[in-house]
């Protein structure tokens, strides 16, 4: 494996395109491979990062320098028991992979991201949110027990009962105790292939939160979405999307809404125009004056309350079905801001920083909302309160602009109680990372990560930032 | 080498890497400090321990954080690249640009033929260039990225009376950089000669006759800008080029008979 190691040498980016680093890549298809990549890098003396779809949009799944170790090769879906709703699969197997295998069967993943490209591994790793996060919490309370080799070459399997002190801790530990292997996790039933959906307007960010508030516990998931260009009494303005599952029997005709056929959106819209060539035509709107007409026209078009029924793989991965939409962003890409803020300082919180983007001249073009409740992993990013995911355009002459105000809004929110989500965040510090996790959590997961990883084998890009070192 | 630890850069303000061998010298030495001033992040390699480090104190102090970074390295001790280049890329956090810029140099008398001054001149300038870059160049075409910084001389565009051994040093190292750039260009990296004139530093401090002789700094301002325009050959100062024009093409009868 070290003959000709420079041959590896490869250029990976985030999922924005924003932000990239070398790395040798290997991508191993058996777990023995792992170890031995860790030999080698123990060798070499280079630390290692796993990489699974390279969705996050920060780089948490870089290490410049350093081994890519690529799980995507890894992609088994080891059993699935309809009965139970019980699902094992090798880390590298993807979120649409497991749905596209238990939708059928009346199952549903308890928690999705926004993509359904992302891997097991990756999940885990960031403990990824959904829409129902207020309710069903992070990805990581559905996990029944999951395999890992650390970086020791030891071989361990966590559950709540068994390793629990790492089961709480590699699950949200941004891949840095060791390699996610296999996961088995507990589908949710579901009684219907549709979803059903109310959607209606909110006139500012005070009636966006309390909306969030009020409608999330009589709802299964709820999402906002901002218009981040309006100002003064209209900031914050948007439309909130709450949806339910449908009750045994309320969809008159399970079998046939729940094919995968009926879930997956067509290619083409509109029968004729081929989806592939949207970010072309977004191009030209995304930019101040494109973000501003297209959020202002989105926002007429939301002022209809109204309700229907839609698939839930419409539902949650909208955007998988405009490829590359990302592209429209231009050369230099995009990145998101997602902060969490308790419910009592969101508001004046993310005003304050809604007005320093607009002030600026740096405006988020795409703004939303989500619904949280607190959770027990070790790393976690939620409080009681609410997220807002804000994406930001990336050029080559507002790199630094853009990462100063960013470092700026860090301050807002940690003085609001705020806290971030390692999945996308890219400006933080690991002095602001110390003061909203605390000196303790940041020592008990340097021990675990001691005891795992005597030889600092597994460091990334992100690890490195935010944990100093 | 040394325990200082580079600062670290935020993903939307990432830092260019580079490699420069040779730093110490006095165009690597110019080219360290204004490289930093860029923004680059730099692995300083050269000889002398001290004259590095304080080379690299003297990048930081001005730059205010930590820029450069020392290692120790004799270009004749091929084996221990290959470590060395990980170890770096490692530390860096990536590579962008790789500048070798040793060089050996003895002035024979005229009629002086000296086997272990020109054997030397080939194993630093050449042999040594040929074992990094038999390194650098596959992890830049893996890469599909970076360049690549060779300085040359004008010495090596024409074998002339006085230094049989340099010149050859230079052409060959000339030479195989065409040949890497013609290999490499396909794959997305540049490579760029550099062909100095007379450069003011203790390489010709006792040569008497020096003609269009520029300062080290001049040089790194020529490399600078041949780097951010991705140029393939450039000369310092300018006037070289049309000189080695006229010398390139003076014909083999009369050019026996020069005593240049
Ligand atoms: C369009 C879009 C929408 C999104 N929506 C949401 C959302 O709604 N909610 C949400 O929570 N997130 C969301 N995300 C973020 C995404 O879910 C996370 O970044 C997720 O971690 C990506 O998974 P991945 O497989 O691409 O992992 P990567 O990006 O490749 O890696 C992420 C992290 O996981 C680690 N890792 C990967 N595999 C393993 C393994 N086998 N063992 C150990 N560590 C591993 C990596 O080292 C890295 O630290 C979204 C992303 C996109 C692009
Ligand atoms: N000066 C000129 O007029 C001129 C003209 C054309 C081309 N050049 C070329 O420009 C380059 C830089 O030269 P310079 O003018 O800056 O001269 P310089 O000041 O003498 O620098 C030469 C450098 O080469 C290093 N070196 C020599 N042997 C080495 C070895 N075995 N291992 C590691 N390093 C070694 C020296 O290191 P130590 O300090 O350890 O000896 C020194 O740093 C050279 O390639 C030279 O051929 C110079």
């Amino acid at each position: 494996m070290t003959d000709n190691i420079q041959r590896r040498f490869t250029t990976l980016d985030n999922f924005g395109h924003s932000v990239n680093a070398s790395s040798y890549h290997f991508k191993p298809i058996h777990v023995d491979e792992i170890k031995q990549i860790f030999l080698l890098a123990k060798k070499l003396g280079l630390s290692v990062t796993a990489r699974g779809a390279g969705r996050s949009y920060n780089d948490a799944s870089l290490n410049g320098g350093g081994i890519s170790l690529n799980t995507t090769e890894m992609n088994r879906v080891i059993k699935w028991d309809a009965d139970t709703g019980l699902i094992t699969a090798e880390a590298g197997v993807t979120l649409e992979q497991i749905w596209k295998k238990a939708e059928p069967d009346g199952w549903w993943p308890p928690v999705v991201s926004g993509t359904m490209k992302t891997t097991l591994g990756g999940c885990l790793s960031t403990n990824i949110h959904g829409k129902n996060n207020f309710q069903m919490g992070p990805i990581g309370e559905h996990v029944v027990e999951f395999t890992a080799i650390l970086p020791t070459s030891a071989e361990i399997t966590c559950s709540p009962k068994k390793n629990a002190d790492l089961f709480y801790a590699m699950i949200s530990g941004i891949g840095m105790l060791g390699i996610f292997t296999s996961v088995t996790l507990q589908m949710k039933r579901i009684y219907s292939g549709l979803l059903a959906v109310d959607a209606h307007p909110v006139p500012n960010l005070s009636g966006q939160l309390s909306s969030l508030l009020e409608d999330a516990p009589r709802y299964d998931y709820i999402v906002g979405w901002m218009d981040t260009t309006a100002k003064g009494a209209s900031l914050g303005r948007g439309q909130i999307h709450a949806a339910r599952y449908l009750h045994e029997n309320e969809d008159m005709n399970p079998n046939e809404t729940m094919k995968l056929a009926n879930q997956i959106l067509p290619s083409t819209l509109f029968g004729v125009f081929p989806k592939a060539w949207l970010p072309y035509f977004m191009k030209p709107f995304v930019n101040n004056f494109g973000a501003w007409g297209v959020n202002t026209a989105k926002y007429i078009a939301s002022l209809r309350t109204h309700s229907f029924r839609q698939p839930h793989g419409a539902f949650h991965f909208l955007l998988d079905y405009i490829p590359g939409w990302e592209l429209s962003f231009g050369k230099g890409g995009l990145i998101q801001y997602q902060s969490f803020v308790p419910k009592e300082t969101a508001q004046s919180a993310w005003r304050e920083i809604i007005r320093l983007s607009q002030k600026r001249g740096l405006p988020s073009y795409l703004g939303v909302t989500k619904r949280h409740r607190p959770d027990k992993f070790l790393l976690t990013y939620a409080v009681d309160g609410f997220s807002l995911a804000l994406d930001f355009k990336v050029t080559q002459s507002n790199r630094a602009k853009l990462s100063a105000m960013l470092q700026e809004f860090d301050k807002i929110i940690v003085q609001a109680g705020g806290r971030f989500y390692f999945a996308k965040n890219s400006e933080t510090t690991s002095q602001t990372a110390l003061n909203f996790y605390g000196q303790e959590t940041v020592e008990k997961f340097k021990r675990l990560k001691k005891r795992c990883d005597p030889n600092h084998l597994l460091e990334s890009d992100l690890y490195r930032r935010i944990f100093g070192v | 080498m040394t325990n200082t630890t580079l600062n670290p850069a935020t993903p939307l303000n990432p830092r260019k890497h580079g490699i420069i061998v040779g730093a110490v010298g006095g165009i690597g030495s110019a080219l360290s400090m204004k490289l930093a001033r860029e923004g680059y992040t730099l692995a300083l390699l050269g000889r002398n321990k001290k004259a590095l480090q304080s080379l690299c104190a003297e990048i930081n102090k001005s730059i205010g954080e930590t820029r450069a970074k020392a290692y120790e390295h004799d270009v004749l001790k091929y084996d221990s690249i290959p470590a060395l280049l990980r170890t770096i890329t490692k530390d860096l956090g990536g590579l962008d640009l790789f500048v070798f810029a040793p060089g050996a140099i003895y002035f024979p008398k005229m009629d002086e033929f000296n086997f272990a001054e020109d054997s030397k001149m080939i194993q630093v300038n050449t042999i040594s260039a040929i074992a990094w870059l038999s390194e650098v160049a596959p992890l830049f075409q893996s890469m599909k990225g970076g360049q690549i910084v060779g300085i040359s001389s004008v010495a090596g565009d024409r074998g002339r009376v006085g230094n049989p051994g340099y010149n050859a040093s230079k052409a060959a190292f000339t030479s195989y950089l065409e040949s890497l750039r013609n290999r490499l260009t396909r794959h997305g990296v540049n490579v760029i000669t550099v062909k100095p004139g007379f450069v003011k530093t203790k390489m010709i401090a006792h040569v008497q006759k020096t003609p269009f002789a520029v300062t080290p700094e001049k040089v790194a301002d020529v490399i600078s800008m041949a780097i951010r325009k991705r140029k393939q050959t450039v000369y310092v100062a300018d006037i070289w080029q049309w000189v080695m024009l006229v010398i390139r093409h003076i014909p083999s009868f009369i050019f026996r008979r020069l005593s240049f």
